[in-house]
């Protein structure tokens, strides 16, 4: 997979786009680059960037994150640091933005910048299974309402689609029929299939540019829910 | 196999609710359960619905209390401070005996708080929170699926008894994703000869009101509904029993509390403990059965809670205080980890409670 030097990810809220950019930025630092990730979502008040801080540091990733993440308080407040993404040019950029066209609203002060630099990829994340989205033709709806809220036209589609753990390789597999409806109704390519990462080996044999994602086991899974 | 999505818990109790029959929404945003309101702003308007953001959580609730004695299935939801808010509403809609469905996705307590999760309103949910005597059918959904069966379950029982029915949840449960079905979905109707309809001039007015000039006239309404409740506590408890046919030590949890205590569960049946869960899923009526044989054979009671310690003055009363009951907890936002449920585990096998 080639990079830009900035990747955004954006989509309906529950799409996965906080696990797929940590991911994403975790894939980047292992191939020896320098990374730097934002958490701007300023919807979500659980389940965020910050849950990763700790393996983010250990790979050496530059996180930046809203001063009240993870707190008691529900502030939507942007670091005023996170202009240090979008500046810095040494660095490559992982953009988490919040659900919907509302938490897109946060990405249009930085969209002149990352305009200026025209080196980025907006990347629409898409999980079929997915209540709002479950038709191609949601999915879209959803596109251009974020499009319209921040000013900046996706260029790639990450097909997410998943159901938790009851994934398995045939759950990924019927999900390609949609995910290419997509790319086809909205002329955008499919930049990579993310899954779950002991489903990957298969799943690498039907599908082309697959990333694994190691997801956080959480307190509340279920003892027969442990991958 | 059974037709899965992936949902967020709010999501899952407002398409349940639509699936339902329910076509009223009226409620405030708060944290951390406004993907319900959200949902419903986004798919009323496309079948017909009313979605409806009052200006204020006490508007909200009136406006339920409207709609119900219309005879409409009728929801709000709201979080912890919200809740406090519309409990006079709570009040005059038990007083008037329409059936309603209230959500409240805890957050952290007491006063403004904070939006983590909590399980600190069970007091307020189950022993009153308005004023005057009156009960509440009080579900704790413990994963995505129960938020949409017991929100389903929830509108059957409100019509059923003509009361309310209250989703206690918390933020976790709210904002997790799981698959779920609503492939087993049960909808029940039930006649409503009782709501202001209109009388087409066929029938005498019928009147919805929680106004009694003559206190003699109250106190049978009371009483009245009180038997009424009897049949509730009878027919309507649920609860989930994990691994107690042979356990000595038995935790007692509900909502995401309880799945905690099962990873503790299972670590401490590793190191040879015998330790089972009553999950209660109704907290009111509350399970007083399955609480009361368990206190005839397990040496004593581990409650796991996200508050100071509400239900286990229930499980103390229920088991009439036969066996030790200890408790295990965290607060404000707060979760117990499985290594402090072991922890507290470990201490009952040595009789430490």
């Amino acid at each position: 997979m080639d990079h830009k030097r900035l990747t955004l990810f954006a989509g309906h809220y529950g799409s996965g786009k906080t696990n797929i950019a940590v991911n994403y930025a975790l894939a980047l630092a292992n191939e020896g680059k320098k990374v730097c990730i934002a958490d701007l979502d300023i919807v979500n008040p659980y389940f965020r960037t910050a849950d990763s801080s700790e393996q983010l540091k250990a790979a050496g990733v530059d996180l930046i994150v809203p001063q009240f993440a993870n707190s008691n308080v529900d502030l939507p407040a942007l670091p005023a640091e996170a202009y240090r993404l979008v500046e810095d040019r040494s660095s490559f950029g992982v953009m988490d933005i919040g659900g919907d066209d509302r938490g897109a609203y946060a990405l249009g002060r930085y969209v002149p910048f990352i305009k200026k630099e025209n080196d980025y990829r907006m990347i629409f994340v898409a999980n079929c299974y997915r209540p709002l989205t479950q038709a191609p033709e949601d999915a879209l709806e959803v596109m251009r309402e974020i499009e319209a809220a921040c000013g900046l036209q996706f260029t790639d589609i990450v097909n997410n689609s998943h159901l938790g753990p009851l994934t398995d390789v045939q759950t990924v597999l019927d999900s390609v029929d949609y995910t290419e409806k997509l790319s086809q109704l909205s002329g955008l390519p499919i930049y990579m299939t993310t899954v779950r990462s002991d489903l990957a080996p298969e799943i690498s044999k039907h599908i082309p540019n697959v990333l694994p994602l190691l997801l956080q086991e959480k307190y509340f899974d279920l003892p027969d829910q442990k991958h | 196999m059974a037709q899965r999505i992936l949902m967020k818990g709010n999501e899952a109790i407002a398409e349940a609710a639509i699936r339902a029959g329910c076509r009223h929404y009226f409620g405030y945003p708060i944290t951390p359960q406004t993907e319900i309101a959200a949902y419903m702003a986004k798919k009323m308007p496309k079948i017909g619905g009313v979605f409806l953001q009052a200006e204020s959580e006490v508007a909200s609730i009136n406006m339920v209390y409207g709609a119900a004695a219309a005879g409409m299935r009728v929801m709000t939801s709201s979080s912890s401070p919200g809740i406090s808010l519309k409990a006079e509403g709570l009040s005059y809609i038990a007083g008037s005996d329409v059936p309603a469905l209230v959500v409240n996705v805890q957050r952290g307590g007491p006063g403004l708080g904070g939006i983590q999760p909590s399980q600190s309103d069970y007091f307020q949910a189950t022993k009153g929170g308005g004023h005057g005597d009156y009960r509440m059918i009080v579900l704790a959904p413990a994963s995505v699926q129960e938020m949409a069966s017991l929100t389903i379950k929830g509108f059957n029982l409100a019509d059923k008894y003509r009361m309310t029915s209250m989703i206690l949840a918390d933020g976790t449960i709210g904002q997790m994703m799981e698959p779920i079905s609503f492939e087993d979905a049960e909808i029940e109707v039930y006649e409503k000869p009782w709501a202001l309809t209109g009388t087409n001039c066929e029938r005498k007015h019928n009147v919805v009101n929680s106004l009694y000039l003559k206190p003699e006239a109250l106190e049978v309404t009371n009483f009245e509904r009180y038997e009424r409740y009897k049949i509730v506590e009878e027919n309507e408890p649920m609860w989930e029993e994990y691994m107690m046919d042979d356990a000595e030590i038995c935790v007692v949890a509900f909502g995401i509390a309880s799945r905690v205590a099962k990873n503790a569960i299972v670590a401490a049946r590793q190191e040879g403990i015998k330790v089972g869960l009553i999950r209660p899923i109704t907290l009111w009526p509350f399970p007083k059965e399955a609480l009361r044989k368990a206190a005839d054979k397990v040496k004593g009671f581990i409650s796991v809670e996200l508050s100071m310690g509400q239900m286990i003055e229930d499980v103390r009363l229920y088991t009439q205080c036969k066996r030790p009951v200890g408790l295990c907890n965290r607060c404000g936002g707060m979760i117990p980890s499985p290594d402090e449920v072991l922890a507290s585990i470990r201490n009952a096998e040595k009789g430490v409670f």
